[in-house]
């Protein structure tokens, strides 16, 4: 060393110890090595043997540290003293708390389970939050699919056994060519980033089509700023050009889909769109060995795609000829979408003519023998390596569910999912709607659920409906409404609530949803909704009951708080009855454990509703004498046992002799502490000869049933065709016991084509174009989480404000210069903020960051927090309702199958406005819980 | 004034690839958890839960657009932090020796012991890499993590820069420019490295990817071979799959 250089220490400690748990800085679940300095966090990492990020580790990742510290944390169970939405609270004990609960829910339970609404946002235990809710009994439960992305999970089951994220994903290592759709940036964050740098590394191609060149598409190799709301026209039209050219993958469309399955196609038919079934209610192909009908499953059967089969004077013909028919007509060529969809005709060629070179001409063939459920062996697996993903971009639309099924379509006509260098499942998915469990919403006074809320109906029969069609569900989920509602409709249940359409409700009871703010359309409505008194002067909401671990907007709407733990001092599951966590290659679940104990009187919410659901002897929550089942959340992650030999976590189960083993076994009072000891995870490979083909592998379907996934093999093949959606329009054309209200039989028999279609979306067919011609949307930033990044001071420095960006024809027609605001309107509201030029930009979109905009007093934010000032919300803009038709009726704003909230059907207007002294609207500030954070940071763990 | 070595040993630095960053700022704020438990003083925040909050980064994400004459708009994202330059201007500017680049392995770091909190510095430093820590005084700057690269107390595979282990997308990479033979040195010469601002005479180790050709595949005329019509209707389709088919496996019947 040179003389005159300092002596540094190269090698200093790092840390004390290495914790490993799992992130909860977003959904993504990713493994952090947790650096602890005298007992304290210290700093976060990524960690490198954990399947989903290894190693890496996002912004949000990163600064957890930041928001562990947060001065935004609840500190004790607080009980409201002054009015709703004042902010104004008392600490009380935990005790006085539960009692408080106890008496607003015990009666309910005893009465009217119904009467209690439970949704749980964010929540990464629904496995856990819905056993409890079936317990009480009431239907009333779901979490926030139905306002994220639950187009994009139920067209993925419906059609394929699985979507994207946590579903399935590309094969990252073969793809050629990877194409994203309208992708929200922080749903599976870090393995898409890896992916598409793996992707890039190799000189593959990247193609984005969203209206925003930002982030994966600022890197996409193509652009395709497509219209908002279009991409199903563009898909079908992809779809059109790839089967005039005859670029489909015939061999896989006969024997893994239903495109060989036959269809009843007599209109005079009660079972006209109906599949030709056998005794056993198999579906039937033609098979090409005989030319005679066969079961779909049946042994060596060679499914024909173009025979058709007359009986009784009914023809039937495969589902491919349907297809045939309707997508080469001219109404999808690339000409006659190419202006709707603001992407050139030959734009929509080129890409479709790659599609199909990619596909067939850069097959890939791995040297792997596997066997189908048909008995057939193959010596190779033959790879289509295109490969997509898509979330919240085509699915928050009124039409996302078709669009993201005409997705699918597009992807299996390739021949390209389950395949080397496609898309593949993640165990246990893929799983088939019908092994999924149907919806359950009977309530009956002081007994459970009959089983699970949520699930797949598969036609009239199943909707949770009265005999007079009154929903039996508060956001009236599985209703004629939307009957596909997969997810429940948590952005409903407020506005319902508050209108007692359905019906009334007693306590409103809510985890990790920020409902008063950004995770609701019409804010301030909902804001009155929850303060607003009925006419004995009592709110009409009666109770509120809320957890979050920080000082969130929803807090001061509540009459009681559970304070939450942050995620470091927690128990959780990341389950395989859950959302799981696993590879295509390999399944996965994990653990967070208490890095570090809670220094305040929080308890993690799972471990309350252990404790609650004791108090209030709900079944599954006691023992016969009556006591606690589970003293706390861990003991119901290492004891609870869903099924025989299946519990919350499938790593270290005890077998015969209390031998160690995975997947299926007893529970075992060391489980937690073994997976600590890995890391925070459980992995197990899924052997090589199941690694593709899933659905139909006997290979891979026998180890699932080993693995406990499912209990007997249960192989199936794509509905490209999905014939409870042809149940659903057969009821509104008239047929069958369960009749729809007549003023839904227009909608359902438009909307619930079970092949994919198009429609414009709803609320742009009732908005007058020329007085709002511009699309607006959100995205999330890949550094910040929701609401929950804005406490973060690290994050906040990165997204602390948010413009309205525009693009350069509306930025010149306007004559904005930097610094200036606008006034921006739809139908429903009006917002004023600052915006900014953006030429990457869909030429007539605007956008912003969603959720950096706060209410004053929210977070331990001071009143001057740029967040305040210059951030807002576009939810201001957009309501849970349709424009009113005149017909009396409430229409939600909402995709009519699924129910899903259509964010992105935002149309506005916007004119160049004087700078306000802040962005508009602004409402009043709340009463901080916590007071305010420090006005300085200089953090340092260690000395 | 301080002298700056007449060569290193080793030139450690990072190559950045343009084409690859999303934009993302794991590296901003992983960078921002070593550093502020680590090398020297922490990087304060100052209005940390107020007004628009401002503290101390060694790494910034920069975001450009680009509008090509013809075709559409791109978004760069250009990470930002030190560039260990051979011939930097931020250590000859110096009065107090603080700032130094070492003579081993080429990283450019800042004494705090010795830092007046001038700021000539940064004044110098063309690349504004540098920034002043208002609680501490002291000039921060990007220290190549040296006390993690090689610090025994780290896994092998753990020494290297926090920004380039935590990188989702794997846009850093971390190496000694001096051997021509080590990952960055090839990255560089595969793809063009580039130096930010070669005309300042600042020889910046570090080199910048630059990113592919973007929109390019917009010919159809190429491709429209694969596209070429085997129906006009749904009728004509079911007659070519007739004929397709009869190549499959019971095709003959």
């Amino acid at each position: 060393m040179p003389k005159d250089q300092p002596d540094l220490d190269l090698s200093p400690q790092v840390s004390d110890e290495v914790r490993k748990t799992t992130c909860y800085m977003c959904a993504c679940r990713c493994g952090i090595n947790v650096h602890m300095k005298d007992g304290k966090v210290a700093y976060i990492e990524g960690n490198k043997d954990h399947p989903v990020n290894q190693g890496v580790l996002c912004a949000k990742g990163s600064a957890g540290i930041m928001q562990h510290n947060a001065p935004s944390r609840l500190r004790a169970p607080l009980k409201r003293v002054g009015p709703r939405g004042s902010g104004e609270f008392e600490e009380i004990s935990w005790d006085e708390a539960l009692d408080i609960a106890a008496g607003w829910l015990e009666p309910i339970r005893n009465d009217d389970p119904k009467k209690l609404a439970f949704f749980t946002g964010r929540d990464q235990s629904q496995s856990f939050t819905s056993l409890w809710a079936q317990g009480f009994g009431t239907p009333n439960y779901a979490a926030h699919g139905g306002f994220c992305s639950v187009n994009m999970a139920a067209a993925g089951i419906y059609t394929m056994g699985g979507a994207f994220w946590e579903f399935g994903q590309p094969d990252w290592d073969n793809t050629k060519m990877f194409m994203l759709f309208g992708v929200a940036e922080d749903h599976d964050s870090n393995p898409i980033k890896m992916g598409i740098g793996k992707i890039k590394a190799r000189g593959a191609k990247v193609i984005g089509v969203n209206p925003i060149r930002t982030g994966y598409n600022a890197v996409a190799d193509d652009w395709v700023g497509i219209t908002p709301g279009t991409d199903g026209l563009f898909i079908l039209a992809l779809v059109h050009c790839l089967m005039k050219a005859g670029r489909v993958d015939l061999d896989y469309l006969a024997r893994y889909t239903n495109a060989s399955v036959l269809v009843n196609e007599d209109p005079k038919s009660e079972q006209f769109g109906l599949f030709l079934r056998d005794d056993d209610g198999n579906s039937l192909v033609i098979d090409r060995r005989t030319g005679k009908l066969a079961p779909w499953n049946g042994k060596g059967v060679e499914p024909d795609l173009t025979g058709t089969y007359r009986h009784k004077g009914i023809t039937h013909r495969p589902v491919f000829h349907q297809m045939a028919d309707r997508y080469l007509k001219p109404e999808y060529a690339p000409e006659a979408v190419a202006d709707r969809c603001g992407i050139p005709a030959a734009r929509i060629r080129a890409i479709a003519a790659d599609l199909a070179r990619v596909a067939f001409d850069e097959a890939i063939e791995l040297d792997r023998k596997w066997t189908d459920f048909r008995g057939v062996k193959h010596d190779k697996m033959i790879g289509r390596p295109v490969s997509m993903h898509a979330m919240r971009g085509i699915s928050a639309h009124s039409n996302g569910f078709q669009t993201c099924r005409a997705l699918h379509v597009l992807q299996i006509i390739l021949g390209t999912v389950e395949v080397p260098g496609g898309m593949r499942f993640k165990p246990p998915y893929p799983k088939p709607p019908h092994a999924h469990p149907k919806p359950h919403g009977l309530a009956i006074p002081g007994g459970p659920l009959g089983g699970p809320h949520l699930g797949f109906t598969h036609g009239p029969e199943d909707l949770l409906i009265e005999e007079d069609n009154t929903p039996q569900r508060i956001d009236k989920a599985f209703s004629w409404d939307n009957p596909m509602s997969s997810h429940g409709l948590m952005h409903m249940v407020i506005s319902n609530a508050y209108a007692g359409s359905p019906y009334k409700i007693d306590t409103l009871f809510m985890y990790m949803a920020n409902m008063s703010w950004n995770s609701s359309m019409n804010t301030t409505g909902v804001m009155e909704m929850l303060t607003e008194h009925d006419e004995d002067g009592n709110y009409t909401i009666p109770h509120i009951i809320y957890s979050d671990a920080y000082s969130s907007e929803m807090v001061a709407y509540a009459d009681l708080i559970f304070p939450d733990t942050t995620y470091l001092e927690r128990h959780d599951c990341i389950s395989l009855l859950d959302r799981p966590i696993c590879e295509a290659d390999a399944v996965a679940d994990a653990i967070r454990w208490p890095v570090v104990e809670p220094d305040r009187d929080v308890r993690g919410f799972q471990t309350v509703l252990c404790q609650l659901g004791a108090k209030l002897k709900l079944p599954g929550f006691v023992n016969e004498d009556g006591s606690a089942k589970y003293e706390d959340y861990a003991d119901y992650i290492t004891n609870h046992m869903r099924r025989p030999g299946v519990g919350p976590l499938a790593g270290w189960r005890l077998g015969e002799n209390a031998t160690l083993q995975h997947g299926r076994g007893e529970p075992n009072e060391g489980q937690l502490q073994s997976y600590i000891n890995n890391g925070g995870f459980w992995l197990e490979h899924v052997p090589e000869e199941a690694a593709y083909y899933k659905p139909w592998s006997m290979e891979y379907q026998e180890w699932a049933v080993k693995m406990g996934f499912y209990d007997s093999v249960q192989p199936y093949i794509f509905q490209l065709y999905v014939e409870p959606m042809r149940k659903f329009q057969l009821a509104a054309e008239g047929y069958g016991k369960r009749q729809p209200p007549d003023h839904l039989r227009e909608q359902i028999n438009r909307t619930m084509n079970p092949l994919p279609i198009w429609y414009e979306p709803i609320e742009e067919t009732m908005v007058d174009h020329d007085e709002y011609p511009i699309h607006a949307l959100t995205q999330r930033p890949m550094a910040m989480y929701h609401s929950w990044g804005t406490q973060n001071a690290w994050l906040r420095q990165i997204h602390g404000r948010n413009p309205l960006y525009v693009p350069t024809k509306l930025w010149e027609q306007h004559g904005f210069t930097e610094g200036d605001w606008a006034r921006v309107s739809s139908v429903h509201g009006t917002i004023t903020v600052p915006v900014a030029h953006q030429a990457s930009l869909n030429q007539n979109t605007v956008w912003t960051w969603n959720a950096i905009g706060k209410r004053k007093g929210a977070w331990a934010l001071a009143e001057d927090a740029s967040e305040t000032n210059e951030g807002f919300l576009l939810n201001h803009l957009i309501h849970e309702l349709l424009p009113p038709k005149g017909d009396g009726l409430r229409w939600a704003n909402s995709d009519p199958i699924t129910g899903q909230a259509a964010w992105f059907d935002l149309r506005v207007k916007m004119e160049k406005v004087a700078a306000p002294d802040r962005s508009q609207p602004a409402h009043p500030p709340i009463k901080s819980p916590v007071g305010k954070g420090p006005e300085n940071l200089e953090w340092k763990v260690g000395k | 004034m301080t002298q700056l070595p007449t060569s290193t040993d080793k030139k450690l630095g990072l190559v950045i690839d343009l084409d690859t960053c999303v934009g993302c700022h794991a590296c901003v704020v992983s960078c921002k958890g070593w550093n502020t438990e680590n090398y020297g003083a922490p990087l304060s925040d100052q209005n940390a839960y107020s007004g628009a909050a401002s503290g101390t980064f060694l790494n910034r994400v920069h975001s450009y657009e680009v509008q090509p004459p013809e075709g559409q708009a791109q978004l760069i994202h250009f990470p930002k932090s030190c560039l260990h330059c051979d011939d930097a201007p931020c250590v000859t500017v110096c009065p107090t020796g603080a700032s130094y680049k070492r003579q081993e392995d080429g990283i450019v770091l800042v004494n705090e012991s010795s830092c007046i909190g001038c700021g000539l510095c940064a004044w110098a430093c063309p690349y504004g890499a540098r920034e002043l820590d208002a609680a501490e005084g002291v000039m921060k700057k990007c220290t190549l993590c040296v006390d993690r690269i090689y610090n025994e107390n780290l896994p092998e595979e753990d020494r290297q820069p926090a920004c380039v282990r935590t990188c989702p997308a794997g846009a850093r990479h971390f190496g000694d420019f001096a051997d021509p033979d080590s990952n960055v040195s090839i990255l560089t010469a595969e793809r063009g490295g580039m130096d930010l601002m070669p005309e300042l005479g600042t020889s910046p180790v570090n080199k910048y990817l630059p990113p592919r050709p973007k929109d390019t595949s917009t010919d159809i005329d190429i491709l429209a071979p694969y596209l070429t019509p085997v129906a006009e209707d749904g009728q004509g389709f079911i007659g070519w799959l007739d004929k397709a088919l009869s190549a499959f496996p019971g095709g003959s019947k």
